[in-house]
């Protein structure tokens, strides 16, 4: 076990570093945004008032609390660790991806900015944006790569019908990262009335911390919920991670709880060959991309790589600085798992749970069908179920039943 | 003396705005920027900003992204724009700065490449997301080298901001004039006389304005007003349309000089 004092409350430092990690690597033309952007946070943050509201909305409008639930046949077919699913599946949107909406939106309200952008990957945080965007009657924009508005399409047609313009990126690769570029540069050139919700813990300070603050919710219930369950913590928590938002929430909670073991699960896509997966932990290197300093995927001239995921949410070559971090100092693991693997997790979970988990959510379930049968009956693992599978049903169908759904 | 402060010393005994001209090095590849380069000092630019190209330039419009794109699929790589400094600099002293995003650095090895890129005959540094916050945050991105980091100041800054900024401003100031990414615009900002009075305030080097110069009167018109002006997408977007064309030195004179003349013109008269 890690033998080094950590202290998550103080991080990250005043500039957004998770020790060497994180910062605020961006254009002079974006800066003032940030500056406002972080301070206009720090004030929320510490008005009750601002708390209340979000708490009230979460509640109510969200869905909030989430059950932690015993998968007990999942359980019993896997002969090991009892599987406890975080199911943020559940809320109001389908995925965690509300509650960061929800708290930057009560933001862009108190910054008086009346038009919101974001990008979005798996559609996930575009949809959870527009419906956040329709409730507080924003204008909102959302970028996303070609790419993904093919294998996303239900999540680009209810982005529409919340009153969102979706915006098709065909730059590079056409998925999230180019989705990003077009949004800062959307940003760039409307910061006057313009707030970006960046949907992951991912780019510049303050997002990574603020994204994490976000979805702390989902760590801080579930440790209450397995107490009152377990009477006691649990041994491993497990989250899939793309730039790391709903493992960060889940994860950050327990960080100074020795015993619990944390594994973040990245997309292994077709193995790790370059430009096939999207695994920075494997075969990464350090660098800056889209506003921070982290754990990416560049060739040997720092040009940024091609990524592949089946998942969308997960096909991004970085990861948040915060996990760059953990992983540093040895508190947090990254293992992968391929497309194969999280199809068939998807597949089980399924059939054997009924309830059918997002793509992305399905990395995490590979890795737990691998490890719950090597730990033991007595021990637990907590698993977040960061959302629910609606939206693949059709890349889904076509992968584990060989049917075209045309939607 | 450093390449950029001696350009600006002559051109303010003479009275005269500097013309510089963005290009993306390997565009439409090496040997190409290095016949472009050669033609430029001869049609009376005064400073090239050469773009190190990135796969993901945030800062950057779609003119200049596909710049980049165009010079990657080259086989541009830092080094080879290293070795393009090098040639050029057997044969010219034209003001160099590179102007550049930072991974591509960071991978290199930043202390590396600042002692290289002396050495190979740069002049200054633009990096686009480096700023100087995250400099002395990071020991390993501090400069031990009399290479001119060039510092940007938005429309945005804010004017205490704007003096920290000017404060510590080597070689020139770039003033970027309008909101938004690298690209033409159809007019120029109307609150640019009172910006630039403002950082004029603040400023011991030379203040130059870009992002979204294209047309000569443009460009005159802020000579009037600044000591240097910047044009990058619209020199950019004729390589592009020109390409592999064996006119394409000859043809590109026919956007750049015009734009150099009116610099100078403007200068003159006021």
């Amino acid at each position: 076990m890690s033998t080094i004092t950590i202290n998550p409350a103080a991080l990250p430092d005043a500039r957004g570093h998770f020790g060497t990690f994180g910062g605020a690597f961006i254009p002079e033309t974006l800066m003032t945004a940030f500056e406002e952007l972080t301070a206009a946070y720090e004030q929320a943050k510490a008005d009750p008032a601002f708390q209340a509201e979000l708490a009230g909305l979460l509640k109510d409008y969200v869905g909030r609390p989430t059950p932690l639930y015993f998968a007990e046949r999942w359980t019993e077919r896997l002969g090991g660790a009892r599987i406890y699913l975080k199911r943020e599946d559940l809320l109001h949107t389908g995925a965690h991806k509300i509650n960061n909406a929800l708290g930057q939106i009560l933001l862009a309200k108190r910054l008086g900015k009346p038009r919101i952008i974001a990008e979005t990957g798996a559609g996930q945080h575009g949809v959870a944006t527009a419906t956040v965007a329709a409730r507080f009657g924003f204008d909102c924009v959302i970028y996303m790569g070609e790419v993904d508005m093919q294998r996303q399409a239900l999540n680009v047609a209810r982005m529409r019908l919340l009153g969102a313009e979706v915006r098709g990126v065909t730059a590079g690769q056409r998925t999230l990262k180019e989705a990003v570029n077009e949004a800062l540069r959307d940003w760039v050139t409307n910061v006057r009335t313009t707030h970006y919700i960046l949907g992951s813990a991912l780019g510049a300070h303050p997002f990574p911390m603020m994204v994490r603050d976000f979805h702390r919710i989902i760590g801080v219930e579930a440790r209450r919920q397995i107490l009152e369950r377990e009477e006691r913590l649990p041994d491993l928590l497990v989250a899939c991670v793309g730039g790391g938002s709903n493992a960060m929430g889940l994860f950050h909670p327990f960080l100074e709880d020795a015993g619990v073991r944390m594994v973040g699960v990245e997309a292994g896509g077709h193995g790790i060959k370059r430009g096939e997966h999207a695994a920075r932990f494997q075969g990464g290197k350090l660098g800056v991309l889209q506003g921070t300093k982290t754990w990416l995927l560049a060739d040997a001239d720092g040009q940024i790589e091609l990524t592949h995921s089946v998942s969308a949410g997960l096909d991004y070559a970085a990861v948040g600085p915060e996990h760059a971090y953990y992983h540093e100092i040895g508190r947090t693991e990254y293992t992968y798992a391929t497309d194969d693997e999280a199809l068939d997790a998807f597949r089980d979970l399924s059939q054997i749970e009924g309830i059918i988990p997002a793509l992305e959510t399905a990395h995490a379930l590979a890795y737990v069908k691998k490890v719950a049968p090597t730990m033991g009956r007595d021990q637990t693992i907590v698993v977040n179920l960061s959302g629910r599978g609606d939206k693949d049903v059709a890349q889904a169908a076509r992968f584990l039943l060989g049917e075209e759904i045309k939607f | 003396m450093n390449r950029i402060d001696a350009t600006f010393n002559r051109l303010r005994e003479e009275g005269q705005s500097a013309f510089v001209a963005y290009i993306c090095a390997g565009d439409p590849d090496l040997d190409a920027t290095f016949r472009i380069v050669e033609a430029m000092e001869g049609w009376g630019v005064d400073i090239v900003e050469l773009g190190v190209p990135f796969s993901d330039p945030m800062a950057d419009g779609t003119v200049n992204q596909q710049a980049a794109e165009r010079a990657l699929h080259a086989g541009t790589t830092v080094a080879g724009v290293l070795d393009l400094v090098r040639r050029i600099r057997r044969q010219s002293q034209i003001p160099i700065v590179l102007y550049n995003y930072m991974n591509p650095i960071y991978t290199y090895g930043f202390s590396r490449f600042l002692l290289e890129a002396r050495e190979a005959g740069v002049d200054g540094l633009l990096l686009l997301d480096l700023p100087p916050e995250e400099q002395d945050a990071n020991e390993e991105l501090r400069a031990a080298t009399d290479l001119r980091f060039i510092r940007l100041i938005a429309p945005t800054t804010p004017e205490p901001r704007i003096a920290s900024i000017a404060a510590r401003a080597e070689g020139f100031i770039y003033y970027v004039s309008r909101e938004g990414v690298t690209g033409e615009r159809s007019d120029i900002a109307t609150d640019l006389d009172s910006r630039l009075s403002l950082i004029r305030r603040f400023a011991k080097v030379p203040v130059v304005v870009g992002f979204g110069v294209s047309k000569p009167e443009q460009a005159g018109a802020i000579a009037a007003k600044a000591d240097g002006v910047v044009v990058g997408s619209a020199i950019v977007r004729q390589i592009a349309a020109l390409g592999a064309s064996p006119d394409l030195v000859r043809k590109l004179s026919e956007t750049v000089c015009p734009l150099v003349q009116a610099t100078r013109e403007a200068a003159a008269s006021h």
